[in-house]
């Protein structure tokens, strides 16, 4: 087969944009004016007219559909939309891939992948209440006290650290990095609130074995980045993060009901690995900087493992604080605070970061980034993880 | 090899329904009758939960139901703390198990551990399946565990 059958840098990230950042409930604009916002600030990055995008891309059931947001923004053609399907922010990655092959397929030519929250306007992640029946697979847990998210990935932590003995300390290491970096970037809700290893063992559990700082914020906000053609983007503002790769990934029955998926302790990225570091024409080793989706630590300790960054009997070994942090570090993660200190946007925040990082533009900049790795929710159905790289990785 | 209560483990939670397109019927009907009923196909005898209209395995359809024994080995848990719910403020917190069953081609089922909510759990562990039956609208019945006598 032919290597035009990739991705691998004809697609580059050429804006990228935010709203403000707030907690759970505190936007005063309601969801689909976070999300304009967001598309509006990315597109005023890339030096492009929004009026030029001809396609969306989104996940996790994104209440702004494509249609609306054409609409509002008066675009001539809307020539491709689309949604994948997941849980959780698993798709965030899969949103980038899934408009870099709609712009290698032709399909169009300026498209924007974005995610927006509005938990004011629509009600928590972290909440459940309500006391209507329940059918289906939320019937086998829900009846039981399991219906959080934490909750849902919990018990894949604690078998995760029954079988190799290892993640309590990656799990803290991880946390406090991602509190550290926050510190730095003045978007990051936890700007200003550091964390240390007393608080964080002092913290109370949310469920036995994730405490308070395992667990991922809840905010509101939007997010978005803007991708076109690497050939056009040479005559954008910024520097292009070219997408080197970028895959979606479910395992043998992922999506089975009641915690039965084939091969439980896994992060799900191990179908998709082996197809990203191939695409990309990269090793894990020439990966400079990783964003890796905290739901919870524990699954960012087994998503590491799996692209290939540590192993199962090193990971608290490596994945320490100084080696995670981006000032010193040998493995700089979640460079922005990620979903745990910046802004749990669905994950999407983690990707504007890796482009962010092959720019030269992140508030704890890597020191000469050239590959910049970005994944999206582990222990979901179907997760998805990208490789964006500079210009001169293509040689 | 089980037994039944009539005490509520975790009252004031969302009571389970059938899925209107009848999916899980025998399994709700198996648990009022207190037998703990999963799918097996007839083809090729590979056990099957949380049910499906097809055997994931040779993907005949559909799978047919069985009673199995109610019983079991602890395969992973957690002790959630926070309260997601309103009725779980001030309750404390309580055991939830995914607990494999080795004579069921492995399948997991979850449910709350009772007894002591702050025990020692220990991975491997039998238990066996406890009806937990409560009234409602219309009256259901939950699987629960505990850890097997004499262990």
């Amino acid at each position: 087969m032919s290597d035009d059958y990739s991705l691998r840098g004809k697609v580059a990230v050429v804006g990228v944009g935010e709203t403000t950042y707030y907690k759970h409930g505190q936007s005063a604009d309601p969801e689909f004016v976070l999300v304009l916002k967001a598309i509006l600030a990315a597109c005023a990055d890339a030096g492009l007219d929004p009026k030029d995008i001809d396609g969306f891309c989104s996940y996790s059931n994104d209440r702004n559909d494509p249609p609306r947001l054409a609409n509002a923004l008066g675009i001539p053609e809307l020539r491709y939309s689309n949604m994948q399907w997941t849980s959780g922010g698993g798709g965030a990655a899969a949103a980038v891939q899934n408009a870099a092959g709609a712009i290698v397929a032709g399909s169009a030519e300026v498209v924007v992948a974005y995610r927006g929250l509005a938990q004011g306007q629509f009600g928590r992640f972290g909440r459940s209440g309500g006391s209507r029946p329940v059918s289906g697979a939320a019937a086998y847990t829900l009846p039981y006290g399991m219906m959080s998210a934490a909750q849902m990935y919990a018990m894949r932590t604690t078998r995760f650290m029954h079988e190799h003995g290892v993640g309590r300390d990656a799990m803290r290491s991880i946390a406090m990095a991602c509190y550290h970096h926050a510190q730095n970037n003045p978007r990051a809700v936890m700007h200003g609130r550091t964390l240390d290893e007393e608080t964080y063992d002092s913290s109370r559990w949310i469920t036995e074995p994730y405490r308070l700082f395992d667990c991922c914020l809840e905010n509101d906000g939007a997010a978005a980045l803007i991708l076109t053609r690497t050939d056009r983007a040479k005559d954008l503002a910024k520097p292009p993060a070219l997408v080197l790769a970028a895959q979606q990934s479910g395992g043998h029955r992922s999506g089975a009901t009641a915690e039965n998926t084939t091969d439980y302790v896994t992060s799900s990225f191990k179908p998709a690995v082996k197809h990203l570091y191939k695409q990309a024409g990269v090793t894990a080793a020439d990966v400079d900087v990783v964003q890796s989706y905290e739901n919870f630590t524990g699954g960012v300790v087994m998503s590491l493992i799996e692209h290939g960054l540590c192993t199962y009997e090193n990971a608290d070994e490596v994945l320490t604080f100084d080696n995670l942090r981006a000032d010193g570090g040998t493995l700089p993660l979640n460079t922005s605070g990620g979903n745990l200190a910046e802004c749990y946007m669905h994950g999407l925040g983690l990707q504007v970061e890796a482009v962010r990082q092959i720019r030269g533009e992140s508030s704890n900049q890597v020191a000469n980034a050239k590959v910049a790795l970005a994944n999206a929710g582990p222990m979901v159905p179907v997760a998805s993880t990208a490789i964006y790289g500079a210009e001169e990785v293509l040689g | 090899m089980s037994r039944v209560t009539n005490e509520p483990h975790l009252p004031g939670l969302r009571q389970p329904a059938p899925s209107n397109d009848g999916l899980d019927a025998p399994f709700w009907e198996g648990t009022r009758a207190h037998e703990l009923r999963v799918q097996q196909c007839d083809s090729c005898g590979v056990h099957q939960w949380g049910p499906e209209w097809m055997c994931h395995q040779c993907n005949s359809m559909p799978p047919n139901w069985v009673t199995i024994d109610p019983v079991g080995q602890i395969y992973s848990w957690q002790r959630p703390h926070h309260p997601v719910h309103s009725a779980l403020t001030d309750r404390g917190p309580y055991i939830i198990v995914l607990v494999e069953l080795p004579h069921a081609s492995n399948i997991r089922m979850v449910g709350n551990l009772l007894g002591d909510p702050m025990q020692q759990i220990e991975i491997g562990a039998p238990v066996s399946v406890v009806f937990e039956d409560r009234e409602g609208d219309p009256d259901f019945t939950l699987v629960q565990w505990e850890v097997a006598k004499g262990h």
